[in-house]
């Protein structure tokens, strides 16, 4: 279902994506772990069309995203890992204007809205703007939008950050029903470790933009021979803490902040 | 079609909402109508060129329209800042449809703030010759429109920061403004200016608004009329190709 081969992707003297190749099978739940800036999100962002990469070639279903971006983006859905949701809007009408950005016809659009709004506990307050929901609420809204049009494969960019339990739990049972009843593909990102290992069929760890290990989390542990995977993890790639910079969007979620005080 | 409209309809509502905004954006057009019409009126009358609210509101329509549909192209970036652009960038239809929603959506904001400059022009003492016409003066409003929220469009899809507003606005969008002939007439200036006011698409838009306001004009409707489409598909062009580079 995904194919990536020699994928590498540079910023200049970065090199963000160093020859990652790695194939996710139909119906696949697929993980992407890694610390803090090691490539995940870059190499999500050539997954999905928002990035074009340096070299390499990428496969979504039989699709070449750089030639077939239209017929590759309607098969997948995404959850970013940052905001993407229109705060002037309701929830309702977010969900709505994805609808009709993926070609739903209005009928199934309105019962499937209604249906994940109600799934995650939103459906009272869809005619509310988005600018006031709690963080926890816009995350949950981001992942009802991606389920809003069925895709063939659900991308989720670290989908959890900044959700309670309850809705993390909520999240990967709905997931993993997805992934079954309906056979849709996952590929996913996570800082925690015990998401990953209790939905992914495999895992691949990146750091400093190269995949260090691939496998089934028990192959992982064994391959590090450690007890856990968040010890294997931190056995792959080291303890020391890494840090990120900010882009240019995020210094300027910083000057909003700072004018609304 | 479904995705262009949806998208128009997105930066209506987002108008319609922003009442602080809308506001907001009526000081401007008002200190120009109100400070410079009455007070430079009487010099302007002197000189034998007239009543100057007359002239000068036709300017102060366009410079509403002009500052709307730029910023309003220019709002990309805070779709950027705020992750929306990522949304309609991974959507699966041509980003030529979501920068014509984007346009179209902009272009409908700055008509209908025209509009209400011009009821405020109304109230404030403006006078068309001919009422009839009034539906005309909308049609230049939205052309106008048009131009400049492509011009943004195509602006916004390059800036990556805020800081460059700053610089659009005075090295841009000012200059457009003040050498449009708005505040003054096109006749009778230096040759270097003359040229300037020429390749200025707003000039057009104001001087249209004259001659179906006013009934005087230096160019004629049909000049008008072509440069303004030519603007628009240069700047479309523009927009279109810029938007369609974008990575995030």
């Amino acid at each position: 279902m995904i194919k990536v081969d020699h994928l590498y992707k540079t910023f200049g003297e970065v090199t963000a994506v160093d020859d990652v190749s790695f194939d996710v099978a139909a119906g696949e739940v697929f993980a992407f772990l890694g610390p803090n800036g090691a490539g995940k999100t870059t190499t999500i962002k050539m997954l999905t069309t928002l990035l074009k990469p340096t070299s390499g070639k990428i496969e979504i279903d039989g699709l070449d995203p750089a030639t077939q971006s239209n017929e590759a983006r309607q098969r997948f859905g995404i959850v970013f890992q940052d905001p993407s949701l229109d705060q002037e809007l309701t929830a309702f009408e977010n969900m709505d204007l994805h609808g009709v950005l993926y070609h739903v016809p209005r009928k199934v659009r309105h019962e499937r809205t209604e249906m994940l709004l109600k799934l995650f506990e939103l459906w009272d307050r869809r005619n509310d703007f988005v600018k006031k929901f709690s963080g926890g609420m816009k995350r949950r809204l981001e992942i009802a939008r991606g389920f809003l049009h069925t895709p063939k494969i659900l991308f989720l960019d670290e989908p959890t950050l900044g959700l309670d339990p309850q809705s993390r739990n909520q999240l990967w049972t709905h997931v993993k029903n997805l992934n079954e009843t309906e056979g849709v593909t996952v590929f996913l990102t996570t800082h925690y470790m015990d998401e990953a290992e209790r939905v992914a069929d495999r895992i691949a760890v990146i750091d400093h933009g190269k995949i260090i290990a691939q496998g089934s989390p028990d192959e992982l542990k064994q391959q590090t021979e450690t007890e856990s995977l968040e010890a294997a993890f931190l056995v792959l790639t080291g303890s020391s803490v890494r840090d990120e910079n900010a882009d240019s969007a995020d210094q300027m979620r910083q000057m909003a902040k700072m004018w609304r005080r | 079609m479904n995705a262009i409209y949806i998208l128009w309809l997105r930066e209506l509502k987002r108008y319609f909402r922003s009442r602080a905004m809308i506001v907001a954006s009526l000081g401007q057009p008002l200190l120009y109508l109100l400070v410079l019409g009455f007070g430079l009126g009487p010099v302007f009358q002197k000189a034998g060129n007239g009543d100057y609210i007359q002239f000068v509101a036709p300017g102060v329509i366009g410079m509403s329209v002009l500052f709307t549909s730029v910023f309003s192209g220019i709002g990309l970036l805070w779709d950027r800042q705020f992750g929306f652009l990522k949304e309609t960038l991974v959507a699966p239809v041509p980003r030529i449809t979501v920068m014509i929603g984007k346009t179209l959506g902009g272009a409908t904001v700055a008509a209908i703030q025209g509009l209400i400059v011009l009821v405020i022009c109304l109230i404030a003492g403006f006078r068309p010759v001919n009422w009839l016409l009034l539906p005309v003066a909308l049609f230049f409003m939205i052309l106008t429109a048009v131009v400049f929220a492509g011009l943004g469009v195509a602006i916004g899809s390059r800036l990556q920061d805020i800081q460059g507003m700053q610089l659009i606005m005075n090295f841009l969008v000012l200059p457009i403004y003040f050498l449009s002939g708005a505040l003054f007439p096109l006749k009778g200036l230096p040759v270097v200016l003359s040229i300037l006011t020429r390749i200025d698409p707003l000039s057009y838009g104001i001087d249209a608004l004259r001659n179906v306001l006013l009934g005087s004009s230096e160019f004629t409707l049909g000049l008008s009329i072509a440069a303004l489409c030519i603007a628009a598909f240069i700047f479309a062009a523009m927009g279109s190709y810029s938007f369609s580079k974008i990575q995030l």
